[in-house]
């Protein structure tokens, strides 16, 4: 499915300082049984968000309307767990474009990519730096440039580079997907599949 | 060039590799459930093309079914119509579909062994993480999200950067009662939920040598839990015995063709893995999982670890023994438990039951303690049935639900009351896994079964018959 480009974000940002964050908080498996890619932020973060009579739980930050912004930043080890793709529509629905961490699930960070939110993974210490700026300042904006492959925070010296393969960088700052790619490859494949032993 | 196992399985696979970029990887068997699918069919619908493969492609329903009254209509709508659309894509891209009811129905990553679909060599693919566990055949076997599915779908490839190489060797023996689940939590409880993470991990050394196919399953199965994605053991004679004669394997010229190549399967003397881990066997004791990740386990025998013995941060860590209703340093012996589940893609295989049978032989299950018993398959059902297991269940107080994925995850109707603690043979205890507020705790068959029917968390080497 195409998605909107991504090539450079500034924005505030809404800080969720939880380690381990599992794909199983960020959309619980009752709310996975659509058949459309639909309506999936509604139900981001469900049971840290809301009590189970659907009230909102106050501290939860989503609910902090002092938090607002296109970029997600959470604790260490983000996204592991279950590989529902629904984890990250549900983040792409809600209106984030990008999540920040420090270390990334591996089948939740493809996700992302395959789906338009740039996940950027910067050091320790940046982590705890942007969390710390953020809290004391919720205005603060992050700038995620894509081409430069920066992070940089409002009011910090500190400029992080980012790692991502240039052949994702490329879908990402096109709105293009893996399929078009392979669909081009069908020659190469069908006489690959001949080869097979079994 | 000296080559690990995973370098050999993964090198035949490559399409094309991308410059600057992921491998075109090759996949031998898709398999595809209802929950991660639709999306990806309707993506297929919307650009005009077919499944290119059917044929490598296999669909079965799991996570949604029902685990008893099988034979009536599902009552929750949206359940119902998530299979409803697995049927009707599966027909109209003419997929084989093992839905509710059908003889081969069951979860996905117990039906794909069970009727020969895994094979050494092979690469495997399906949008649910638990994939990993087909890397017990010596398969490259991972989980992948829809957009994947759909790639797969499409074009019978997947674009991914390769995988560095772990190899986590446990030397020496286990001891008395240490099953192959509690293997598994001690290497996660070792290496952290992200230890993993990055990797493609080969379990080598006697202790998986000697282990029974069913048992290597319990093992791959678990590895996504340590972030890797996926774990891989060297076929040998013991997988050969397992899939010779199974429905899909290959056979007659076939075979002998394919167990030539199979025999290949073997890392190199020589060849060399990005990291390692050396465990030894003696160290594992049954384990249990305290806290909401599954690298939170310990020894039965041992108290809750305290905040500061943790990997996770003091407020991390507090906030997991908070949801669990657990203290530092509190005994695990002796918890009263409310619930006890046996089954998932985990632990829902017949040598599971036999283990879980054994114990429970001759005994009663505690009288506060709602057991939900729920087979891997329908195969296993019957088997559990012809072996008389059976009967030993019913007689000590348990009833047989009918295959699915069940509490794994909770879609279905059988979740776990907030507040309860349950022991659970699956692999998730994260927050809410098990049902809104359910608190988990991981364990093995052995465990669960002594759990039952003493109605406390009872190391099972204490009543073993
Ligand atoms: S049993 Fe659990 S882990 Fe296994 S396939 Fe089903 S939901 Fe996934």
């Amino acid at each position: 499915m195409a998605y909107d480009k991504f090539t450079k974000l500034t924005s505030t940002a809404v800080p969720l300082p939880i380690e381990n964050v599992d794909t199983d908080q960020i959309i619980p498996a009752r709310f996975l049984k659509a058949t459309e890619r639909k309506g999936f932020g509604d139900n981001l973060f469900r049971d840290w968000r809301f009590n189970q009579d659907h009230t909102p739980k106050a501290d939860f930050v989503l609910n902090n309307e002092t938090y607002t912004g296109k970029i997600l930043v959470g604790g260490k080890n983000f996204g592991s767990g279950s590989s529902r793709e629904h984890a990250a529509w549900a983040i792409y629905d809600y209106g984030f474009r990008c999540v920040i961490s420090s270390f990334f699930a591996d089948i939740f960070k493809n996700n992302c990519l395959n789906i338009g939110v740039l996940p950027v993974q910067v050091s320790e210490a940046f982590l705890a730096e942007i969390f710390k700026t953020v809290e004391a300042n919720p205005e603060a904006q992050v700038t995620v440039d894509l081409e430069a492959q920066t992070v940089a925070l409002e009011g910090s010296e500190t400029v992080e580079s980012f790692d991502i393969n240039s052949y994702k960088k490329e879908n990402m700052k096109n709105g293009f997907d893996d399929i078009d790619y392979l669909l081009n490859l069908d020659d190469d494949i069908a006489t690959f599949a001949t080869q097979r032993p079994f | 060039m000296k080559k690990t196992l995973f370098d050999k399985v993964w090198d035949s696979h490559v399409v094309k590799s991308v410059p600057g970029g992921p491998d075109v990887l090759f996949i031998d068997r898709h398999m595809v459930h209802e929950v991660t699918s639709p999306v990806a069919f309707l993506g297929l619908k919307n650009r005009g093309i077919k499944v290119l493969h059917p044929e490598r492609t296999f669909a079965t329903a799991d996570h949604n079914t029902p685990t008893l009254n099988q034979h009536l209509p599902i009552e929750d709508p949206l359940s119902a119509n998530q299979l409803a659309a697995l049927e009707r894509n599966a027909k109209e891209h003419g997929i084989s579909y093992w839905g509710l009811g059908h003889e081969k129905n069951g979860i996905v990553h117990v039906v794909g062994p069970e009727y020969g679909i895994t094979l050494p060599g092979a690469t495997i693919v399906c949008g649910d993480s638990h994939t990993s566990t087909h890397g017990a055949f010596g398969a490259i076997a991972f989980g992948i999200g829809t957009s994947e599915v759909e790639m797969v779908l499409a074009s019978q490839c997947i674009m991914q950067p390769k995988p560095k190489s772990m190899r986590i060797h446990i030397e020496g023996e286990v001891g008395n009662g240490v099953t192959p689940k509690d293997v598994a939590l001690y290497i996660i409880s070792k290496l952290s939920t992200s230890g993993a993470t990055g990797y493609f991990a080969e379990y080598t050394g006697p202790v998986f040598e000697n282990m029974s196919m069913e048992g290597r399953m319990t093992v791959c199965n678990l590895s996504i839990e340590m972030g890797a994605r996926g774990g891989m053991i060297a076929p040998d004679q013991t997988t050969f015995h397992y899939i010779k004669g199974r429905e899909f394997a290959p056979q007659g010229a076939d075979w002998d063709k394919a167990m030539d190549y199979w025999q290949t399967l073997y890392t190199d003397e020589g060849a060399t893995y990005d990291k390692e881990l050396i465990l030894q066997g003696s160290d594992i004791e049954p384990m249990i999982t305290y806290g909401t990740n599954p690298g939170m386990g310990v020894g039965i025998s041992k108290s809750i670890p305290s905040a500061s013995e943790s990997k996770d941060s003091a407020d991390s860590y507090r906030k997991s023994l908070n949801y669990m209703g657990f203290n530092e340093n509190e005994p695990l012996l002796g918890k009263k438990v409310d619930y006890v589940f046996l089954g998932s893609c985990t632990n829902g295989r017949i040598e599971d039951f036999r283990a879980f049978t054994n114990i429970v032989k001759g005994r009663k299950k505690a009288d506060h303690i709602t057991a939900w018993l729920v087979p891997g398959s329908h195969k296993v059902r019957q088997a559990i049935i012809d072996e008389g297991l059976y009967d030993i269940l019913i007689e000590a107080g348990f009833e047989l639900r009918e295959p699915g994925c069940s509490a794994c995850l909770a879609m279905n109707e059988d979740k776990i009351p907030a507040g309860k603690v349950a022991v659970s043979t699956s692999n998730r205890n994260f927050e809410g896994r098990q049902g809104p507020g359910a608190r988990t705790m991981l364990a093995s068959p052995t465990v669960a079964a002594a759990t039952a029917v003493m109605g406390v968390v009872t190391d099972p080497r204490t009543i073993s018959n």
